[in-house]
């Protein structure tokens, strides 16, 4: 049950992820990585992280990709040709490509992930309390740093978005 | 209960299922006359009371009674939804509009699974809920499964192809996010007083309705008495995050035509309103789990003092059915209550919502926060 | 045009909160909505109709019972929405009205074109065609919504003479002053 679970879940996730990429349409892209994060989320519920779950609905599915849609239909950029691009770009295409191949291809052929066994992780995306023991003593400082960023990104966003004084 | 619990999993959750769809139709269906009845009674007129069935009609006491409280309008409301043409208009984009309504349901109906309903007492005296999925983290599941409702809006708005209903999706995705970070925060100080140091930590509704069922005086005391202001935050943002009056801003019929819904009719309209009325019913039942008690019949009288005044202590299912009958009273109340407030309070200006969101509610749940968490610190220590 | 500066006080914080004011609005809605209704079940009860409504223009009897129209089409000519129709003839032997020249043969209202102006009945001569208490007029056709002689005498009914126009003038006949 859980692997039919598990394989299920991944499978859509990464069907949609690369629905992301592939659909023309900005706002299929967008319903594409909600429905992807709802296969993530579906994968957290299959591991007891519910939590974890929950959050990634929370943020990512509720806020996050929802201003992405607000965003792409206030623009309007409804499909369409997409722009031709220069040769440089299709060059760094292709070595990204190319990387991600070598990286997929490296775990397929000898690819050993020195894995700890399961009972060795310790589970703390399923308990609440332990998750936020961890947030807030090992994890505090990538924490506070995020959250600067975010204030960063937001004053810059209040600045930009200021019109000049007599220059409306 | 024996039966239900040995039947295969897949059974046992389409069931579940299948139950929530046969309990929120019918209940939102009555709210939508409720409201009309409402709404027709504070401006001093009967409201429908018309429609019978024939056989009805010679039915002595009944029959009238039932036709003066619109039971049977109610069922012709829901036949004529069910019979009218589908209409999809021809500008639309026929995937996510038809998508739209049926995306509206999820959330409507998948939030009920956590909420606990009703609690009842084992052989053993101790307290337990019923509610359909027990998850650890449960106010955050409503939370976040709720957050996807604003698709649904969204989708409508922007598949419909029209002004209209864009505006509307416009505006209600702005409003939804903006009021849950109140919403979010106004619940926090009370989980704070919840998890206290040493006990486990939770986000279960159940765990809040238990802690306002103690004894003593401020184990008895619901949130609302204890705290008020993180009460009045989450009932206003709730206004706001189910849309209605006074923030009803995504339909508002005078500027909107019908906002995001202006290009839906028959059975996908329907849809929308049954997703509307089953959010409010959800977020009610929040409220009252968090605020007014739970299954608690009054503050300082828990479920468990009622049933040994009641002398029925020893029956689970008898206890349960009167918690579930409290409960459900106390919804009752709180969707009155949504109606009373709607045809009162006139509908804000979209730029008031907006400032009353982020320049009013936010700083006062902020500060409630900060008050808060400073005196349970020093209380608990 | 004169100015005139208004002093508005500032809003009080209570009552920038606005919860006050919602409370005190919740309060009267309560009591609306325990207090009775105040509308009418419509078929079943009638609004009192006063004196003085303009309902569909209909015609009268005198009080001996004969008609009153001389079919001078006063009332046609000044019909603003040209609803009625009239076709003058003689009036016949015997009827009780062989002091008048003229009596209508026809009569038709459109009540798909009246506006219930009351011009009709006051412009009429003979005080003949009032618009007195019918509201409620209904028909699947356009035909039926014309109203024919028979059934405007028939709504119209007898009405009490109001002024004793004719009365007074005979009376003045009789006293010898020949005003008219
Ligand atoms: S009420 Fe006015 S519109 Fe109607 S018939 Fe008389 S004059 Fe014509
Ligand atoms: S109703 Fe009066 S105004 Fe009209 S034709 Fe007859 S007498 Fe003349």
């Amino acid at each position: 049950m859980a692997h039919l679970l598990f394989l299920v879940f991944s499978v859509f996730s990464a069907v949609c992820a690369a629905g992301i990429v592939l659909s023309r349409n900005s706002v299929n892209a967008a319903m594409f990585l909600l429905l992807s994060l709802l296969g993530i989320a579906g994968l957290f519920v299959s591991l007891d992280a519910f939590l974890l779950a929950f959050l990634l609905l929370l943020v990512y599915a509720g806020a996050v990709v929802a201003l992405f849609v607000f965003i792409v239909m206030l623009l309007d950029t409804g499909g369409g040709t997409s722009p031709a691009r220069s040769l440089v770009a299709k060059l760094a295409g292709l070595v990204a490509l190319a990387l991600i191949a070598a990286g997929l291809g490296s775990f397929a052929l000898r690819g050993r992930l020195a894995a700890p066994g399961a009972a060795g992780i310790p589970a703390v995306g399923a308990s609440l309390k332990a998750y936020a023991y961890q947030l807030f003593t090992l994890y505090l400082l990538p924490v506070e740093i995020v959250g600067f960023l975010l204030l960063i990104t937001m004053i810059g966003v209040i600045v930009l978005s200021r019109k000049e004084e007599g220059n409306p | 209960m024996d039966v239900f619990l040995n039947l295969p999993v897949l059974v046992q959750v389409a069931l579940k299922g299948l139950a929530v769809i046969c309990v929120m139709f019918p209940i939102a269906g009555a709210c939508s006359m409720a409201e009309r009845k409402v709404s027709a009674w504070i401006q001093s007129r009967p409201g429908p009371n018309r429609t019978i069935l024939p056989v009805f009609r010679w039915v002595p006491v009944v029959g009238p009674f039932l036709q003066k409280l619109g039971a049977f309008q109610l069922a012709a409301d829901g036949l004529k939804f069910l019979f009218k043409e589908e209409i999809v208009p021809g500008q639309v984009n026929r995937l996510y509009f038809i998508l739209a309504p049926v995306i509206a349901m999820i959330p409507a109906l998948s939030t009920v699974t956590f909420v606990p309903f009703g609690a009842s007492i084992d052989h053993a005296g101790r307290v337990f809920p019923l509610m359909l999925a027990n998850v650890d983290v449960g106010l955050l599941a409503v939370f976040a499964v709720a957050s996807l409702g604003i698709y649904s809006i969204i989708l409508a708005g922007w598949a419909s192809n029209s002004k209209y209903p864009f505006l509307g999706a416009m505006r209600a995705s702005a409003q939804l996010v903006s009021y849950e970070l109140s919403l979010t925060l106004s619940v926090l100080p009370v989980f704070l007083w919840i998890n206290a140091p040493g006990t486990a930590g939770t986000m279960s509704l159940a765990k809040a309705v238990e802690f306002q069922s103690q004894a003593g005086f401020w184990g008895g005391a619901w949130f609302i008495i204890t705290m008020p202001v993180s009460a009045l935050v989450f009932i206003i943002a709730l206004f706001a995050e189910t849309n209605r009056q006074p923030f009803d801003m995504p339909e508002s019929e005078s500027d909107l035509v019908g906002g995001f819904h202006t290009e839906y009719g028959a059975f996908k309209w329907a849809l929308f309103f049954v997703a509307e009325y089953s959010n409010m019913i959800v977020g009610s039942g929040v409220f009252v789990l968090l605020f007014l008690g739970g299954w608690n019949p009054i503050p300082w009288v828990s479920l468990a003092t009622l049933a040994g005044w009641l002398g029925i202590a020893g029956h689970p299912v008898l206890v349960g059915a009167i918690s579930i009958l409290i409960f459900i009273g106390k919804i009752l109340a709180m969707l009155f209550f949504f109606m009373w407030v709607r045809w009162t309070v006139p509908r804000f200006r979209y730029d008031q919502v907006m400032e009353i969101g982020w320049k009013k509610l936010l700083p006062l749940a902020i500060a409630n926060l900060v008050v808060y968490a400073i005196g349970i610190a020093l209380i608990q220590k | 045009m004169a100015v005139v500066p208004l002093q508005r006080k500032p809003l009080t914080f209570a009552e920038r909160t606005y919860l006050p004011q919602i409370a005190a609005g919740l309060w009267t809605t309560l009591r609306h909505l325990v207090k009775p209704a105040e509308t009418l079940q419509y078929p079943e009860q009638r609004p009192a109709i006063p004196p003085g409504y303009r309902g569909a223009p209909t015609l009268v009897r005198d009080p001996n019972g004969r008609e009153k129209c001389v079919s001078c089409q006063l009332c046609e000519f000044v019909c603003p929405p040209k609803a009625i129709r009239i076709s003058p003839g003689a009036v016949p032997e015997g009827s009780g009205r062989d002091h008048v020249e003229k009596g209508p043969l026809a009569f038709d209202i459109d009540m798909l074109r009246c506006i219930y102006c009351g011009l009709c009945e006051e412009v009429c001569p003979e005080e003949a065609i009032f618009l007195q208490n019918q509201y409620s007029m209904s028909g699947v056709t356009r035909a039926e919504m014309v109203n024919h002689k028979d059934k405007l005498l028939e709504m119209g009914g007898t009405l009490p003479d109001r002024h004793f126009k004719w009365d007074r003038k005979k009376a003045a006949e009789e006293a010898g002053g020949a005003h008219h």
